[in-house]
């Protein structure tokens, strides 16, 4: 059996110079967001709670735009609706055109707590979409020896989820949705549940994987820091309803190592949205 | 500051509230429990504080053990016994299982398969006795089918009580890599929900072994359920306390498979 295994993995690995898997055929567009109008609210006892209020925002193929704000601006839902796990109660959501009615495979999604399937290995985790839509063994293995080796976790191939480490485990997560060709990337959290070292690794991380893949991302967090490090574009959301207080450009270098934290745009940006944010807390 | 006074510092207390104890620390507790329930056992029958006609001592219950093993009648007796348990149990089981994750998948399938089993259940099944003799007159079937009833309104409700408990989380997780409602089914709900249903099952043949007995108790002429009875007609205590713990036996057997089964098939978990 595990000799079989081997063998098929042999003749993936050959096949992947031949097949070529490619990415733009994969995703088949794009990967820009329209978000018009979006609204939301729920329903608590005899009131209803307004979470979201008139949402507009566009978004470029291959942009990386973040979305900061306090706890309870409704960033989360937003995600959600674009991801269509949520329904927005007015408004729409397209994706390269596309109204968005319910999740699907365009827009892979990297959730904050670890939502990797646990009887799978990382390897099966990986293959996971690309098992869904058909695709042949050999196909498969090819993506998956080429997700591994982007967000370098090769030497991990065969193991279960309970065996990584956190870092780890949202590594697999992004390259499990990466692996199954989406248009958009979205990302709610992912690093929140990590500790402060493990966060700045995994952010130069995403990065590079950024850089290989130019896939559109929408990434959520209410860590200032990271929104400025990883994003072209930053949009503020404030509470009580949740709606768009200001979007700022990040003009730093399209190259981000760790000195880009000391840069003065870098420092000036984090002071305007500590501002803004601590100004609409109070 | 006053230095830790090193002549007083002590051992911290072996009990301590939920904490994990060494593997052998545990082994020798559990052997210990074994030999204080013999040795109450023996100073009631050896030191005749009990009249040896209701509780024979261990040494005459192990005789008699070996006796009964000794016997084809006795393994004939196990032997039935075990196809009626397996028989009944795996039977409810089959329609227990698909019916249970339905309830536990779809809030329909729960309003329309949970109240009706959470009201029949709350009928003992030995109440059913007379009404199967009427259906199934008192032959194989009827044993089976009391098992069955024991064990599958529970089952139902257990297994939906388990769907339940599988991540909402990994099945949106799924539908963003591109599942339908039903791949979502087949990809997560059933590989996650497998470790705790192998628990449930191994719980639900417990309690199929006891229905077992009151199932042998009726209108039969084999079984261990029915060497009991007999035993019982003669005063012969001894041989009840054989079937008793035959029975038992069996019992630890099944559930130590299930245990091992779990940790083999589901190492992930």
């Amino acid at each position: 059996m595990s000799k079989a295994i081997e063998v098929v993995e042999k003749m993936a690995d050959n096949a992947q110079a031949a097949i070529k898997y490619d990415k733009g055929a994969a995703s088949g567009g794009l990967g820009s967001i329209s978000i018009q109008g979006i609204g939301k609210s729920f329903a608590t006892g005899k009131t209803t709670f307004r979470a979201l209020e008139n949402i507009d925002l566009e978004i470029g193929a291959n942009e990386f735009v973040t979305i900061v704000g306090p706890s309870g601006c409704g960033k989360s839902t937003l995600l959600r609706i674009v991801a269509g796990l949520e329904e927005a109660s007015e408004g729409d959501v397209g994706v390269d055109g596309d109204l968005v009615v319910g999740p699907g495979a365009d827009r892979g999604m990297v959730f904050q707590g670890y939502t990797l399937f646990p009887w799978l290995t990382v390897r099966q985790n990986i293959e996971y979409g690309p098992k869904l839509k058909g695709i042949s063994i050999l196909e498969r293995r090819a993506i998956s020896n080429r997700y591994l080796r982007i967000t370098r976790l090769e030497s991990f191939a065969n193991r279960f989820p309970k065996q990584l480490s956190g870092g780890m485990k949202q590594r697999v997560a992004i390259a499990r949705a990466l692996a199954n060709g989406p248009k958009v990337l979205l990302m709610d959290e992912p690093f929140g549940a990590l500790d402060a070292q493990t966060k700045l690794e995994m952010q130069e991380a995403l990065l590079d994987v950024w850089e290989k893949e130019k896939t559109t991302v929408l990434f959520i967090t209410h860590d200032i820091d990271e929104a400025i490090f990883l994003s072209q574009r930053i949009v503020v959301m404030g509470a009580g309803p949740g709606r768009i207080l200001k979007e700022y450009p990040v003009t730093l270098p399209a190259e981000r190592t760790s000195e880009v934290r000391e840069h003065p745009e870098f420092l000036k940006l984090r002071r305007e949205l500590t501002a803004l944010l601590k100004h609409k807390e109070e | 500051m006053s230095k830790p006074n090193q002549a007083v510092k002590r051992k911290r207390h072996a009990m301590q509230i939920f904490e994990d104890i060494p593997k052998r620390g545990f082994g020798i507790t559990a052997t210990l429990s074994f030999l204080v329930m013999l040795a109450f056992w023996s100073l009631l029958s050896y030191g005749e504080l009990v009249n040896p006609i209701f509780l024979p001592t261990p040494d005459k219950v192990l005789t008699s053990l070996f006796e009964q093993l000794g016997t084809s009648v006795y393994w004939h007796h196990i032997g039935i016994s075990i196809f009626r348990v397996s028989a009944g149990f795996v039977l409810a089981s089959i329609v227990a299982i698909p019916i249970g994750l339905l309830a536990g998948t779809y809030r329909y399938g729960e309003a329309f398969v949970e109240p009706p089993m959470e009201f029949i259940r709350y009928m003992p099944a030995v109440a059913f006795i007379p009404l199967i003799m009427v259906w199934a007159g008192i032959g194989e079937w009827a044993k089976i089918l009391l098992i069955f009833i024991g064990c599958f309104f529970q089952l139902v409700l257990m297994v939906a009580a388990d769907t339940r408990l599988v991540s909402k989380d990994l099945v949106q997780a799924s539908f963003t890599l591109g599942a339908s409602r039903w791949q979502a089914i087949q990809t997560v709900i059933i590989p996650a929900v497998q470790p705790r249903l192998l628990n449930t099952l191994r719980l639900m043949l417990g309690w199929a072994w006891t229905y077992l007995v009151v199932a042998e108790l009726v209108a039969v002429n084999s079984g261990l359920g029915y060497a009991i009875m007999k035993a019982q007609r003669f005063l012969n205590t001894e041989q009840i306390f054989v079937g008793i713990i035959v029975i038992g036996l069996l019992g630890l057997i099944s559930d130590r498979i299930f245990a091992f089964l779990n940790r083999r098939l589901y190492p992930w978990a």
